[in-house]
């Protein structure tokens, strides 16, 4: 971990805030192992967001901009992402989890034979080296984890990092050299489908507020679920139940195969709190449960419980917040 | 066409995992292992595509010991062609499967590797991926939908991301992961397992496909996760309301 290369996030072109955990986790690696570290931004914009990263204690910051590269293709990312590690001599690989990472960095791992570790919580060291705890089974067990190998690769929960603070140097901005790569041509970009939201992404919001399937349909999952999110100015979640349902749209899915969250406050609202869906916000720090099962497993990790109706209770909270 | 399934048993989604006091691994005693969710979408997925095509073979392999068997028989109940078990000793990272996949796909040169997104154990949401890099393969990853194009030389894809559904073109031969929401996995007879019995189950050695199963991670130990205190139940939603506006305990 003598030379660490951050992987940042861009969603077109706007760097997303997870990237600030991942500097964060590169510079404790770099304490550890006395090195350096480096920031990779690719795609379009890179060079912009670029700006945004120049004060956090890099070594440098190498900006990957090319037509190849138009649109977040593993496939293609990981190519340019293996040639930047090559050439600069990378002994450690790391970004924030997330669908974009998951996606790219084993494929990196693969290429480079790198040994992995999937949502690492804590980087630390022994005598004999640096040691890692990650999360495995739904939440249920931290594993100390040794990575061995020239090279390593990791993802990081976000949450388990927080962001680093600004320091006075400034990091210089270097253009990758991308010509003669082979790129390869197997997969093609399509169409995106996004859920264009004004409220926060879950991920990065103080707030969130989760519907199960207490919730029967869309509209009510908006009025109550998204009404009570825009009381208290936060984002929305939702269990796999109502996903599935199509009541709600699978970037929303909170737990072990959807997002994990870690906000200030969460409010699950009709969730039973299967062992699947707390694995994705245990790591709150106030948990809110309203359920009319007064026995629902969801009441075992809550600081504050309410039973009752959905139905009843969420309008009667959104009608007394909005009191003031 | 060929389709590769690779399949993994694990613990039961339904069971309460717990660690060992000392912390050498999970309690496994009474516990139901089981195929994993994933893999059983992505098995589902090659016999439907065998379905929808008329012709094509499933294989299923999986890494392991003599144990996985039991879940190679679920996966030849549902309807696979072929069940291969790859002998190989003690647990394995991703990179050490994917090692030995590789080789196998280099063997049996599959049209499609089709897996789960992630095991429900280790939860690493890697081995797909890692294979695909090795290999040179076209990737689409957590697939909740897939379509073979009229050319039958490509599908399209739709992936769940954090930010929504993206779509993909695939051009054969590739490595496709599943995601929860692709298909729902048929349902096992107890006839069908016990035909499967009688089922041949082939079998390979690492060292047969010229791989040494090497792991680069060693797990030293295990930790159940700090528990959470016991929370108050509030009667009203007054109360609760009033519990937020202190700031229900946040800074
Ligand atoms: C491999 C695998 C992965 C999974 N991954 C995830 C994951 O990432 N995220 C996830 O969430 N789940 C996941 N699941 C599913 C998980 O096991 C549960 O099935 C799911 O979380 C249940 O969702 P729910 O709580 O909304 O629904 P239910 O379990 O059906 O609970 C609904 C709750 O609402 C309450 N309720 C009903 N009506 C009302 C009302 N009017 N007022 C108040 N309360 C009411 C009920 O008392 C009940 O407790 C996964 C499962 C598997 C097998």
């Amino acid at each position: 971990m003598k030379r660490t290369l951050v992987i940042a996030e861009l969603d077109h072109g706007v760097l997303k805030p997870c990237t600030h955990a991942a500097v964060a986790a590169a510079r404790r690696a770099a304490e550890l192992a006395g090195g350096t570290f480096e920031i990779l931004l690719l795609g379009p914009g890179a060079g912009t967001a670029s700006g945004a990263l120049l004060n956090f204690g890099a070594a440098a910051l190498h900006v990957a901009e090319h037509p190849e590269l138009a649109e977040p293709l593993a496939d293609r990312y990981a190519v340019a992402v293996a040639h930047v590690a090559r050439g600069r001599g990378t002994d450690f690989l790391i970004a924030a989890a997330s669908t974009f990472s998951k996606d790219l960095l084993p494929r990196v791992a693969g290429l480079l034979d790198a040994g992995m570790l999937s949502d690492v919580v804590e980087i630390g060291a022994d005598s004999s080296g640096p040691l890692f705890k990650r999360v495995l089974h739904a939440g249920n067990a931290i594993a100390t984890v040794i990575l061995e190998g020239p090279v390593r690769v990791a993802t990081l929960r976000a949450a388990a990092f927080p962001p680093a603070p600004r320091l006075e140097s400034t990091a210089p901005v270097l253009a990758v050299d991308l010509s003669g790569l082979a790129w390869p041509d197997g997969t093609s970009f399509v169409a995106r489908d996004r859920k264009t939201s004004a409220r926060p992404d879950a991920t990065e919001a103080r707030i969130v507020v989760s519907g199960g399937r207490g919730i029967k349909t869309s509209e009510d999952f908006e009025r109550l679920v998204g009404g009570l999110a825009d009381a208290l100015g936060g984002a929305v979640g939702s269990s796999r139940a109502l996903v599935d349902a199509g009541i709600t749209a699978n970037s929303l899915q909170i737990g072990q195969t959807g997002k994990v969250v870690a906000p200030d406050l969460y409010i699950a609202v009709g969730i039973s709190g299967a062992i699947q869906h707390i694995a994705g916000m245990k790591d709150t720090k106030v948990i809110v449960a309203i359920n009319k099962d007064p026995d629902a497993p969801i009441f075992e990790v809550a600081d504050l419980g309410l039973v009752a109706d959905v139905y009843q209770a969420v309008p009667e909270m959104i009608e007394r917040l909005q009191r003031r | 066409m060929k389709i590769l399934v690779p399949i993994k048993r694990v613990p039961d989604s339904d069971t309460r995992i717990r660690v060992k006091p000392d912390g050498s691994g999970i309690v496994t005693d009474g516990v139901k292992f089981s195929l994993n969710p994933f893999d059983a979408i992505a098995l589902e997925e090659a016999l439907r595509i065998r379905e929808r095509l008329g012709a094509a073979e499933v294989l299923a392999v999986t890494l392991g010991g003599e144990d996985s068997i039991e879940q190679l028989r679920t996966g030849l109940a549902m309807g696979a062609d072929r069940a291969l078990l790859v002998r190989t000793p003690g647990p394995l990272d991703s990179l050490a499967v994917a090692r030995i996949l590789a080789a196998l796909v280099r063997k049996e040169s599959p049209d499609l590797v089709l897996l789960g997104k992630q095991a429900i154990d280790d939860d690493s949401n890697q081995v797909g991926q890692m294979l695909g890099g090795m290999l040179g393969l076209p990737q689409a990853t957590f697939v909740s939908k897939l379509e073979f194009q009229p050319d039958g030389r490509s599908v399209r894809c739709g992936r769940e991301t954090d930010a929504g559904i993206e779509t993909l073109g695939v051009r054969l031969p590739a490595v496709i992961t599943a995601d929860l929401r692709l298909n729902e996995p048929r349902y096992v007879s107890l006839p069908g397992i016990m035909k499967a019995k009688k089922r041949p189950i082939e079998e390979l050695s690492p060292e047969a496909l010229g791989v040494t199963a090497a792991s680069r991670t060693r797990v030293l130990r295990l930790e159940a996760p700090a528990g959470r205190k016991a929370g108050v139940r509030l009667r009203t939603v007054e109360e609760l309301v009033a519990r937020l506006r202190d700031g229900a305990g946040l800074t």
